[in-house]
């Protein structure tokens, strides 16, 4: 049913592989460029000249399908296939489970853009995505700046810091829901110390969603000022000194050194939170539900409610759709800066 | 998963790059004017410590709490002796333990076999020669782009009509492909000496004994960083299981806790923080005896040299 272009078709004559070697587009993520001899072409290029019997390639073809197959179905199977579905599932109106759907065209992707929940829900992930990374980002960054001073217990400071980041989401939510309880929560008893009261947390918006973006911040933090912090280490330490012998302060050192050092880390950790981000839905799923009054509901969070909840899943596979296409442009937002970004090092 | 960043210097890496920030705080020479007490910074540090570190010693010290000591005002801080009722109590209303083993049991086997997936996939793409190469390596990179989210509801229909709902390999197969693993085996594969992998070839080594007997030897340090990883996803994942179980004895432990939150809705706290521990103490453990294999698996591809 796809058509998708599998190795095992057997188009191997032996003639077109040197062009079908050349041609290949540079794969994407690639890490260092294209490398100069690839040993693999060395290899590929020492098989041809000893001239391959047919029984050997047999046997060599046999060998790729017994290590690569496997993982190659499965790809196939479970990401292509459903990739594919998705788009075609987008055009349906169909209810999950139901035998019957019924063609609809672009009718999905019409009501969505003209469903009044829609801006909502629009403002809300855009509010959620910007205030989770752009947060991370500048927290993680001052923490990556602390910890990259020579202070006695910074290890412990880092582990601390990292921990959440490898805890299960929707036990984080758990955890941070009686963090946040009105009447016996943490939160409204710090508050209380310094003599603020404490907001309706569960039920007033827009607390609601400020409660998962404080969650989604101390989860992911220690990932950002990680990355930060290798990148810092590695700053030269002459540059400092020629900094600290001009007089330079050590905010001017960090405005104009170590700040336009970290500009490619930054990006990378931006994109990488923002595609994070706009996938979020554990911490959403244990604290709010999407709620109240549709407060938290977040693009990703509406995708799980239509399909799973509401059983409409040609509308779902529509949002589905459009969440895939803005986390794809992000991406290749980042291919065009990263081949840029080989000019800038 | 995190995206993999390329990196723009053309110097291979060895796969994960495991810069000295994040195994050990490496030593820094700094002015013995800046080496005097710094109040400031200790005292950020310590806050920082202790906002960040809270939460999961809240957690800890609730769940040992009976209802009188954690319903007063002002709070109580610590409970008045360890006592484990909340978790006996969590164990009633859930099957705690099945819950457990069902955990371990997929994260076991759920982790092994991509890890063999990865391992047996990045040494094709890399010691055999076979038409269209590329574009199968390509292939593998891509899906690392596609978002596990949009493939949930084709994946549900197809898992459904296969007869998989309520069972463990619906909850295993779907997520089994290995992407990210299969690029940093790869990654690590182009950097071994091809000097020994010759040599056990003229020695009639075939490509099942190479691999076992020469490759995976060399790999420790990726292998660590590419099992912790995909342990720590597995172990964590909650909205495919949540779909695709329904049924009690066949739940892991995220979506048990799901089932507790409803059925005690929000008011037993004690016994709803007791089944949070179990769920997030075991991969703490994890964390905290190999944090620097994880660490170095869950950045690989961010820190660019």
């Amino acid at each position: 049913m796809t058509t998708v272009l599998t190795p095992e078709s057997p188009g191997s004559s032996g003639a077109p592989r040197a062009a079908a070697r050349a041609s290949g587009p540079a794969a994407p993520g690639r890490p260092g460029g294209p490398a100069p001899s690839d040993p693999a072409d060395r290899e590929a290029q020492a098989l041809h000249r000893s001239r391959l019997g047919a029984r050997r390639r047999r046997r060599n073809l046999l060998w790729v399908l017994l290590l690569a197959g496997p993982n190659l179905v499965l790809l196939l199977v479970f990401v292509y296939r459903p990739l594919l579905q998705s788009f075609y599932l987008s055009t349906l109106q169909w209810n999950l489970g139901s035998p019957v759907a019924r063609q609809v065209g672009l009718g999905n992707y019409v009501e969505w853009f003209t469903a009044p929940t829609t801006g909502r829900i629009v403002t809300t992930t855009l509010v959620f995505t910007v205030a989770t990374v752009g947060g991370a980002m500048v927290l993680g960054l001052g923490l990556a700046l602390l910890l990259n001073r020579r202070l006695k217990g910074r290890g412990v400071a880092r582990t601390v810091a990292f921990a959440p980041y490898v805890l299960s989401g929707f036990a984080v939510g758990i955890l941070w829901l009686f963090m946040f309880d009105p009447r016996y929560g943490l939160v409204q008893e710090l508050l209380g110390w310094v003599g603020v009261a404490s907001p309706q947390w569960y039920t007033q918006r827009p607390w609601p969603l400020v409660m998962i973006v404080v969650v989604y911040l101390w989860k992911n933090l220690g990932y950002v000022a990680l990355i930060y912090l290798a990148v810092l280490q590695s700053v030269p330490q002459d540059l400092r000194d020629a900094a600290a012998l001009d007089g330079a302060s050590s905010a001017r050192t960090l405005r104009s050194i170590i700040l336009p050092l970290l500009t490619p880390t930054t990006f990378f950790l931006v994109v990488t939170m923002l595609l994070a981000s706009l996938q979020s839905f554990d911490i959403i799923k244990a604290m709010t539900q999407g709620g109240p009054l549709g407060s938290t509901t977040t693009l990703m969070y509406s995708i799980y409610e239509e399909s799973f909840v509401n059983g409409r899943a040609g509308y779902a596979s529509a949002v589905a759709t459009i969440l895939f296409l803005v986390l794809l442009a992000v991406t290749a937002v980042q291919m065009r800066f990263v081949q840029r970004k080989v000019h800038y090092a | 998963m995190s995206a993999v960043a390329p990196t723009s210097t053309g110097r291979p890496e060895t796969a994960p790059a495991t810069p000295a920030a994040l195994t050990a705080p490496g030593p820094r020479t700094t002015s013995a004017r800046r080496r005097s007490l710094q109040p400031g910074g200790y005292l950020a540090l310590v806050l920082a410590t202790v906002v960040l570190g809270a939460p999961l010693l809240w957690m800890v010290l609730a769940s040992m709490k009976t209802p009188a000591e954690l319903y007063t005002v002002p709070l109580q801080w610590l409970p008045g002796s360890v006592n484990l009722d909340n978790y006996a109590q969590a164990a009633d209303s859930v099957p705690l333990g099945r819950l457990l083993a069902n955990s371990v049991g997929i994260t076991v086997v759920g982790a092994g076999l991509k890890v063999a997936l990865g391992l047996t996939c990045a040494y094709a793409l890399v010691f055999l020669d076979f038409p269209f190469k590329k574009v199968v390596f390509g292939l593998v990179i891509a899906t690392l782009m596609i978002p596990p989210q949009i493939t949930i509801i084709p994946n549900y229909t197809l898992v459904a009509s296969l007869g998989w709902l309520n069972t463990y390999q619906g909850i295993l197969v779907p997520g089994l492909a290995s992407a990210f693993g299969t690029f940093l085996f790869r990654q690590h594969f182009l950097t071994l000496p091809r000097s020994i992998l010759e040599a056990a070839e003229l020695d009639g080594a075939g490509h099942w004994r190479k691999l076992w007997r020469f490759v995976v030897p060399m790999s420790t340090p990726t292998l660590a960083a590419v099992a912790l990883v995909s342990v720590v996803t597995e172990w964590n994942d909650y909205l495919w299981p949540f779909l695709v179980i329904d049924r009690p004895d066949k739940m892991t432990l995220p979506v048990g806790l799901t089932l507790l939150q409803n059925t005690d809705g929000m008011t037993n706290w004690g016994v709803l923080l007791a089944a949070t521990v179990v769920v997030t103490l075991p991969i703490l453990v994890v964390f905290l005896v190999l944090q620097r294999r994880l660490v170095a698996g869950l950045t690989a591809g961010a820190v660019t040299g």
